[in-house]
Protein backbone atom coordinates (compact mmCIF):
# COMPACT_ATOMS: atom_id res chain seq x y z
CA UNK A 1 0.00 0.00 0.00
CA UNK A 2 1.71 3.17 -1.09
CA UNK A 3 0.29 6.68 -1.05
CA UNK A 4 1.02 8.97 -4.00
CA UNK A 5 2.63 6.14 -5.88
CA UNK A 6 2.89 8.17 -9.06
CA UNK A 7 4.90 10.96 -7.47
CA UNK A 8 7.16 8.63 -5.59
CA UNK A 9 8.06 6.64 -8.67
CA UNK A 10 8.47 9.79 -10.78
CA UNK A 11 10.74 11.21 -8.10
CA UNK A 12 12.81 8.05 -7.97
CA UNK A 13 13.26 8.08 -11.72
CA UNK A 14 14.26 11.74 -11.66
CA UNK A 15 16.77 11.08 -8.89
CA UNK A 16 18.28 8.12 -10.73
CA UNK A 17 18.55 10.19 -13.90
CA UNK A 18 20.26 13.06 -12.10
CA UNK A 19 22.65 10.75 -10.25
CA UNK A 20 23.56 8.96 -13.44
CA UNK A 21 23.93 12.12 -15.48
CA UNK A 22 27.64 12.83 -14.74
CA UNK A 23 28.58 9.27 -15.70
CA UNK A 24 26.56 9.52 -18.88
CA UNK A 25 27.96 12.96 -19.69
CA UNK A 26 31.57 11.93 -19.26
CA UNK A 27 31.15 8.67 -21.10
CA UNK A 28 29.99 10.70 -24.10
CA UNK A 29 33.15 12.81 -24.21
CA UNK A 30 36.38 11.44 -25.54
CA UNK A 31 39.04 10.30 -23.12
CA UNK A 32 41.66 12.89 -22.59
CA UNK A 33 44.86 11.34 -23.89
CA UNK A 34 47.41 10.56 -21.23
CA UNK A 35 49.97 13.34 -21.36
CA UNK A 36 53.26 12.73 -23.06
CA UNK A 37 55.87 12.93 -20.35
CA UNK A 38 59.38 13.88 -21.13
CA UNK A 39 61.49 11.05 -19.79
CA UNK A 40 64.99 11.68 -18.52
CA UNK A 41 67.70 11.12 -21.05
CA UNK A 42 70.54 10.30 -18.76
CA UNK A 43 68.83 7.67 -16.60
CA UNK A 44 66.96 4.53 -17.59
CA UNK A 45 65.49 3.64 -14.21
CA UNK A 46 63.99 5.65 -11.37
CA UNK A 47 64.71 5.18 -7.67
CA UNK A 48 62.29 2.28 -7.46
CA UNK A 49 60.40 0.50 -10.26
CA UNK A 50 58.20 2.69 -12.46
CA UNK A 51 54.77 1.33 -11.33
CA UNK A 52 55.80 1.84 -7.71
CA UNK A 53 57.03 5.34 -8.42
CA UNK A 54 53.92 6.24 -10.36
CA UNK A 55 51.68 5.14 -7.50
CA UNK A 56 53.82 6.11 -4.53
CA UNK A 57 56.24 8.91 -5.43
CA UNK A 58 54.46 11.29 -3.08
CA UNK A 59 54.70 8.85 -0.19
CA UNK A 60 58.33 8.19 -0.99
CA UNK A 61 59.04 11.93 -0.95
CA UNK A 62 57.22 12.32 2.36
CA UNK A 63 59.20 9.47 3.88
CA UNK A 64 62.43 10.97 2.55
CA UNK A 65 61.60 14.33 4.06
CA UNK A 66 60.89 12.90 7.50
CA UNK A 67 64.04 10.84 7.35
CA UNK A 68 66.31 13.74 6.34
CA UNK A 69 64.79 16.47 8.46
CA UNK A 70 64.08 14.53 11.64
CA UNK A 71 66.37 11.51 11.67
CA UNK A 72 69.57 12.79 9.97
CA UNK A 73 69.51 10.00 7.43
CA UNK A 74 70.36 11.19 3.95
CA UNK A 75 71.06 8.10 1.88
CA UNK A 76 68.37 5.84 0.45
CA UNK A 77 69.26 2.34 -0.63
CA UNK A 78 66.68 1.11 -3.11
CA UNK A 79 65.55 -2.48 -3.56
CA UNK A 80 67.95 -2.73 -6.49
CA UNK A 81 70.82 -1.92 -4.14
CA UNK A 82 71.51 1.42 -5.77
CA UNK A 83 71.96 4.34 -3.38
CA UNK A 84 70.47 7.79 -3.75
CA UNK A 85 70.85 11.01 -1.86
CA UNK A 86 67.41 11.83 -0.47
CA UNK A 87 67.19 15.23 -2.05
CA UNK A 88 64.38 16.43 -4.29
CA UNK A 89 66.55 18.95 -6.04
CA UNK A 90 69.69 16.93 -6.60
CA UNK A 91 68.26 13.45 -7.10
CA UNK A 92 64.79 13.90 -8.61
CA UNK A 93 65.39 17.02 -10.64
CA UNK A 94 68.87 15.80 -11.47
CA UNK A 95 67.25 13.38 -13.91
CA UNK A 96 63.84 14.93 -14.49
CA UNK A 97 65.34 18.10 -15.87
CA UNK A 98 62.03 19.79 -16.56
CA UNK A 99 59.37 19.90 -13.87
CA UNK A 100 57.02 21.47 -16.38
CA UNK A 101 57.33 18.66 -18.90
CA UNK A 102 57.29 15.83 -16.37
CA UNK A 103 55.59 16.63 -13.04
CA UNK A 104 53.20 19.36 -14.12
CA UNK A 105 51.82 17.56 -17.17
CA UNK A 106 50.76 14.50 -15.20
CA UNK A 107 49.49 16.54 -12.25
CA UNK A 108 47.41 18.67 -14.59
CA UNK A 109 45.99 15.55 -16.24
CA UNK A 110 45.01 14.15 -12.87
CA UNK A 111 43.78 17.52 -11.65
CA UNK A 112 46.00 17.60 -8.59
CA UNK A 113 47.90 20.67 -7.47
CA UNK A 114 50.62 19.71 -5.01
CA UNK A 115 52.29 22.80 -3.59
CA UNK A 116 55.87 21.53 -4.05
CA UNK A 117 57.08 24.42 -6.17
CA UNK A 118 55.89 27.10 -3.80
CA UNK A 119 59.09 26.45 -1.86
CA UNK A 120 61.21 23.96 -3.77
CA UNK A 121 62.60 25.60 -6.83
CA UNK A 122 61.17 24.21 -10.06
CA UNK A 123 63.49 23.92 -13.01
CA UNK A 124 63.69 27.04 -15.11
CA UNK A 125 63.07 29.38 -12.17
CA UNK A 126 65.99 31.74 -12.04
CA UNK A 127 64.23 34.19 -9.76
CA UNK A 128 65.50 37.64 -10.32
CA UNK A 129 63.59 39.33 -7.51
CA UNK A 130 61.91 42.39 -8.92
CA UNK A 131 59.92 43.74 -5.97
CA UNK A 132 61.72 46.06 -3.63
CA UNK B 1 16.19 -15.50 3.20
CA UNK B 2 15.41 -14.11 6.59
CA UNK B 3 17.84 -12.55 8.98
CA UNK B 4 17.21 -11.67 12.57
CA UNK B 5 17.43 -8.05 13.61
CA UNK B 6 20.15 -8.97 16.05
CA UNK B 7 22.31 -10.63 13.41
CA UNK B 8 21.74 -7.78 10.96
CA UNK B 9 22.90 -5.17 13.47
CA UNK B 10 25.89 -7.28 14.40
CA UNK B 11 27.02 -7.61 10.80
CA UNK B 12 26.50 -3.93 10.03
CA UNK B 13 28.40 -2.70 13.08
CA UNK B 14 31.24 -5.16 12.51
CA UNK B 15 31.56 -3.96 8.91
CA UNK B 16 31.54 -0.30 9.96
CA UNK B 17 34.24 -1.01 12.52
CA UNK B 18 36.35 -2.84 9.96
CA UNK B 19 36.11 0.04 7.49
CA UNK B 20 37.00 2.72 10.08
CA UNK B 21 39.78 0.64 11.56
CA UNK B 22 41.26 0.16 8.13
CA UNK B 23 41.28 3.85 7.36
CA UNK B 24 42.62 4.66 10.82
CA UNK B 25 45.59 2.32 10.74
CA UNK B 26 45.85 1.56 7.06
CA UNK B 27 47.97 4.61 6.23
CA UNK B 28 51.24 3.13 7.35
CA UNK B 29 53.47 3.31 4.34
CA UNK B 30 56.77 1.55 4.40
CA UNK B 31 59.39 2.26 1.82
CA UNK B 32 60.83 -0.85 0.25
CA UNK B 33 64.39 0.47 0.55
CA UNK B 34 66.27 1.59 3.62
CA UNK B 35 67.74 4.84 4.93
CA UNK B 36 71.21 5.43 6.26
CA UNK B 37 73.41 8.37 7.30
CA UNK B 38 75.45 10.23 4.71
CA UNK B 39 79.05 9.08 4.26
CA UNK B 40 80.63 12.53 4.71
CA UNK B 41 78.25 13.87 7.31
CA UNK B 42 79.77 15.89 10.15
CA UNK B 43 78.58 14.39 13.41
CA UNK B 44 78.04 15.82 16.85
CA UNK B 45 75.80 15.04 19.76
CA UNK B 46 75.06 18.72 20.34
CA UNK B 47 76.20 21.37 17.91
CA UNK B 48 77.17 24.71 19.37
CA UNK B 49 78.84 27.96 18.39
CA UNK B 50 81.14 30.48 19.98
CA UNK B 51 80.98 34.08 18.79
CA UNK B 52 84.32 35.54 19.78
CA UNK B 53 83.73 39.29 19.90
CA UNK B 54 87.45 39.92 20.47
CA UNK B 55 87.95 38.88 16.87
CA UNK B 56 84.71 40.16 15.37
CA UNK B 57 85.07 43.91 14.94
CA UNK B 58 81.69 44.23 13.20
CA UNK B 59 83.26 45.60 10.03
CA UNK B 60 82.60 42.63 7.82
CA UNK B 61 79.41 41.20 9.31
CA UNK B 62 77.70 42.00 6.02
CA UNK B 63 79.86 39.24 4.52
CA UNK B 64 78.76 36.39 6.76
CA UNK B 65 75.17 37.62 6.89
CA UNK B 66 75.19 38.05 3.12
CA UNK B 67 76.49 34.54 2.43
CA UNK B 68 74.00 32.98 4.86
CA UNK B 69 71.05 34.82 3.40
CA UNK B 70 72.17 34.20 -0.16
CA UNK B 71 72.58 30.42 0.05
CA UNK B 72 69.39 29.98 2.07
CA UNK B 73 67.26 32.15 -0.21
CA UNK B 74 66.43 34.56 2.60
CA UNK B 75 64.51 37.49 1.11
CA UNK B 76 65.53 41.07 1.62
CA UNK B 77 62.34 42.97 2.45
CA UNK B 78 62.97 46.66 3.14
CA UNK B 79 59.86 47.13 5.29
CA UNK B 80 61.22 46.59 8.79
CA UNK B 81 58.20 44.73 10.21
CA UNK B 82 58.31 42.22 7.36
CA UNK B 83 62.04 41.57 7.42
CA UNK B 84 63.26 37.99 7.46
CA UNK B 85 66.53 37.29 9.25
CA UNK B 86 68.56 34.18 9.92
CA UNK B 87 71.80 35.88 10.92
CA UNK B 88 71.56 39.48 12.10
CA UNK B 89 73.19 42.07 14.29
CA UNK B 90 72.15 44.18 17.23
CA UNK B 91 73.89 46.52 19.70
CA UNK B 92 74.81 45.36 23.20
CA UNK B 93 71.66 46.63 24.91
CA UNK B 94 69.46 44.56 22.62
CA UNK B 95 71.68 41.50 22.70
CA UNK B 96 72.09 41.42 26.47
CA UNK B 97 69.23 43.59 27.76
CA UNK B 98 69.51 42.03 31.22
CA UNK B 99 73.20 42.94 31.48
CA UNK B 100 72.86 46.42 30.08
CA UNK B 101 72.84 49.47 32.34
CA UNK B 102 73.56 53.19 32.23
CA UNK B 103 77.24 52.90 33.17
CA UNK B 104 78.20 50.27 30.66
CA UNK B 105 81.73 50.57 29.25
CA UNK B 106 82.18 52.25 25.89
CA UNK B 107 83.89 49.13 24.68
CA UNK B 108 80.62 47.22 24.98
CA UNK B 109 78.15 50.00 24.32
CA UNK B 110 79.31 50.60 20.78
CA UNK B 111 79.70 46.98 19.82
CA UNK B 112 77.55 45.27 17.24
CA UNK B 113 76.80 41.64 18.09
CA UNK B 114 76.10 38.86 15.67
CA UNK B 115 72.86 37.04 16.45
CA UNK B 116 71.30 33.82 15.28
CA UNK B 117 69.06 31.06 16.57
CA UNK B 118 70.55 29.81 19.83
CA UNK B 119 69.53 26.21 19.19
CA UNK B 120 68.63 25.98 22.87
CA UNK B 121 69.03 22.76 24.76
CA UNK B 122 65.52 23.32 26.15
CA UNK B 123 63.88 25.29 23.36
CA UNK B 124 60.67 27.12 24.32
CA UNK B 125 59.66 27.41 20.65
CA UNK B 126 59.39 23.62 20.44
CA UNK B 127 57.05 23.49 23.42
CA UNK B 128 54.88 26.20 21.87
CA UNK B 129 54.54 24.62 18.44
CA UNK B 130 51.11 22.96 18.16
CA UNK B 131 51.97 20.90 15.07
CA UNK B 132 55.50 19.71 15.89
CA UNK B 133 56.68 21.61 12.84
CA UNK B 134 59.53 22.90 14.95
CA UNK B 135 61.45 20.35 16.93
CA UNK B 136 64.84 19.65 18.43
CA UNK B 137 66.75 16.82 16.84
CA UNK B 138 67.76 14.52 19.63
CA UNK B 139 70.83 13.25 17.83
CA UNK B 140 72.56 16.59 17.15
CA UNK B 141 70.62 19.21 19.10
CA UNK B 142 69.69 21.34 16.10
CA UNK B 143 66.33 23.08 16.40
CA UNK B 144 64.71 22.62 13.03
CA UNK B 145 61.53 23.67 11.27
CA UNK B 146 59.60 21.40 8.96
CA UNK B 147 58.05 24.06 6.76
CA UNK B 148 55.57 21.54 5.39
CA UNK B 149 53.94 21.32 8.80
CA UNK B 150 54.14 24.98 9.81
CA UNK B 151 50.66 26.51 9.97
CA UNK B 152 51.94 30.03 10.61
CA UNK B 153 50.41 30.47 14.07
CA UNK B 154 53.58 32.23 15.30
CA UNK B 155 53.36 30.79 18.81
CA UNK B 156 57.05 29.93 18.45
CA UNK B 157 57.89 33.55 17.72
CA UNK B 158 56.10 34.61 20.87
CA UNK B 159 57.85 31.87 22.83
CA UNK B 160 61.39 32.59 21.59
CA UNK B 161 63.05 35.00 24.01
CA UNK B 162 65.74 35.91 21.48
CA UNK B 163 63.75 37.17 18.49
CA UNK B 164 65.46 34.61 16.29
CA UNK B 165 62.41 33.77 14.24
CA UNK B 166 60.86 35.63 11.32
CA UNK B 167 57.45 35.28 9.76
CA UNK B 168 56.79 35.41 6.04
CA UNK B 169 54.07 38.02 5.91
CA UNK B 170 54.25 37.95 2.14
CA UNK B 171 55.53 35.74 -0.65
CA UNK B 172 59.30 35.94 -0.21
CA UNK B 173 60.24 35.02 -3.78
CA UNK B 174 60.01 38.48 -5.36
CA UNK B 175 62.40 39.73 -2.67
CA UNK B 176 65.13 37.18 -3.32
CA UNK B 177 67.79 38.64 -5.54
CA UNK B 178 69.02 35.36 -6.99
CA UNK B 179 67.24 32.15 -6.13
CA UNK B 180 69.65 29.31 -5.36
CA UNK B 181 67.69 26.28 -6.58
CA UNK B 182 69.48 23.73 -4.42
CA UNK B 183 67.87 25.18 -1.26
CA UNK B 184 64.10 25.67 -1.10
CA UNK B 185 62.64 29.11 -0.53
CA UNK B 186 59.84 29.54 1.96
CA UNK B 187 56.26 30.50 1.22
CA UNK B 188 53.91 33.09 2.58
CA UNK B 189 52.64 32.15 6.04
CA UNK B 190 55.49 30.13 7.52
CA UNK B 191 58.04 30.97 10.20
CA UNK B 192 61.73 30.57 9.44
CA UNK B 193 65.11 30.84 11.13
CA UNK B 194 68.73 29.69 11.14
CA UNK B 195 69.15 25.92 10.78
CA UNK B 196 72.85 25.75 11.79
CA UNK B 197 73.44 24.90 8.12
CA UNK B 198 72.07 21.40 8.57
CA UNK B 199 72.15 20.94 4.78
CA UNK B 200 75.89 21.67 4.77
CA UNK B 201 76.72 19.51 7.78
CA UNK B 202 75.13 16.55 6.05
CA UNK B 203 77.62 16.82 3.20
CA UNK B 204 80.60 17.44 5.44
CA UNK B 205 80.80 21.23 5.33
CA UNK B 206 80.95 23.69 8.20
CA UNK B 207 78.18 26.32 8.45
CA UNK B 208 78.49 29.05 5.85
CA UNK B 209 79.03 31.90 8.35
CA UNK B 210 81.82 29.96 10.07
CA UNK B 211 83.48 29.26 6.74
CA UNK B 212 83.10 32.88 5.61
CA UNK B 213 84.59 34.45 8.73
CA UNK B 214 88.28 34.84 7.97
CA UNK B 215 89.03 36.18 11.46
CA UNK B 216 88.12 32.99 13.24
CA UNK B 217 85.49 34.75 15.31
CA UNK B 218 83.00 31.95 14.84
CA UNK B 219 83.86 28.54 16.23
CA UNK B 220 81.52 25.65 15.63
CA UNK B 221 81.73 22.25 17.25
CA UNK B 222 80.35 19.54 19.47
CA UNK B 223 79.46 20.74 22.96
CA UNK B 224 79.21 17.18 24.21
CA UNK B 225 82.69 16.24 23.10
CA UNK B 226 85.20 17.22 25.83
CA UNK B 227 88.07 17.14 23.35
CA UNK B 228 86.50 19.49 20.79
CA UNK B 229 87.95 22.93 20.11
CA UNK B 230 84.76 24.65 21.19
CA UNK B 231 84.91 22.90 24.56
CA UNK B 232 88.56 23.90 24.96
CA UNK B 233 87.70 27.55 24.25
CA UNK B 234 84.76 27.49 26.65
CA UNK B 235 86.91 25.90 29.34
CA UNK B 236 89.66 28.49 28.98
CA UNK B 237 87.77 31.71 28.34
CA UNK B 238 85.07 33.57 30.26
CA UNK B 239 81.92 33.61 28.17
CA UNK B 240 78.23 34.40 28.39
CA UNK B 241 75.00 33.19 26.91
CA UNK B 242 71.96 35.31 26.19
CA UNK B 243 69.33 35.46 28.96
CA UNK B 244 70.66 32.42 30.87
CA UNK B 245 68.16 33.04 33.69
CA UNK B 246 65.38 31.73 31.44
CA UNK B 247 66.82 28.23 31.57
CA UNK B 248 66.73 27.63 27.84
CA UNK B 249 70.44 26.70 27.82
CA UNK B 250 71.46 28.28 24.49
CA UNK B 251 74.10 26.56 22.38
CA UNK B 252 75.53 29.89 21.21
CA UNK B 253 78.17 31.49 23.45
CA UNK B 254 79.67 34.98 23.39
CA UNK B 255 83.17 35.99 24.40
CA UNK B 256 83.90 39.73 24.80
Amino acid sequence: MMHGKRWVIAGMILFAALAAFPFYWYSMGEDKPFPKLEMPEKASACVEKTPFMRANHMRLLDAWRVSVVRDNLFVYTAVSGKTFEMNLHKTCLGCHTSTEKFCDRCHAYNDVTPPCWECHVATGVSGEGDAS
Amino acid sequence: MTISRRKFLKTVSASCLAVTAHSAVGHGFELPGRMSPGPQELKARRWGMVVDMRRCDGRCTEDCIGVCHEIHNVPYIPKAEHQVMWLFQEPYENTFPDRSHELISKHLKNRIFLLLCNHCDDPPCVRACPTQATFKRENDGIVMIDYHRCIGCRFCMAACPYGSRSFNFRDPRPYIKTIHPEFPTRRKGVVEKCNFCQERLEVGKMPACVETCKKGALVFGDLEDPSSEIRRILAETPHVRRKPQLGTRPSVFYIF
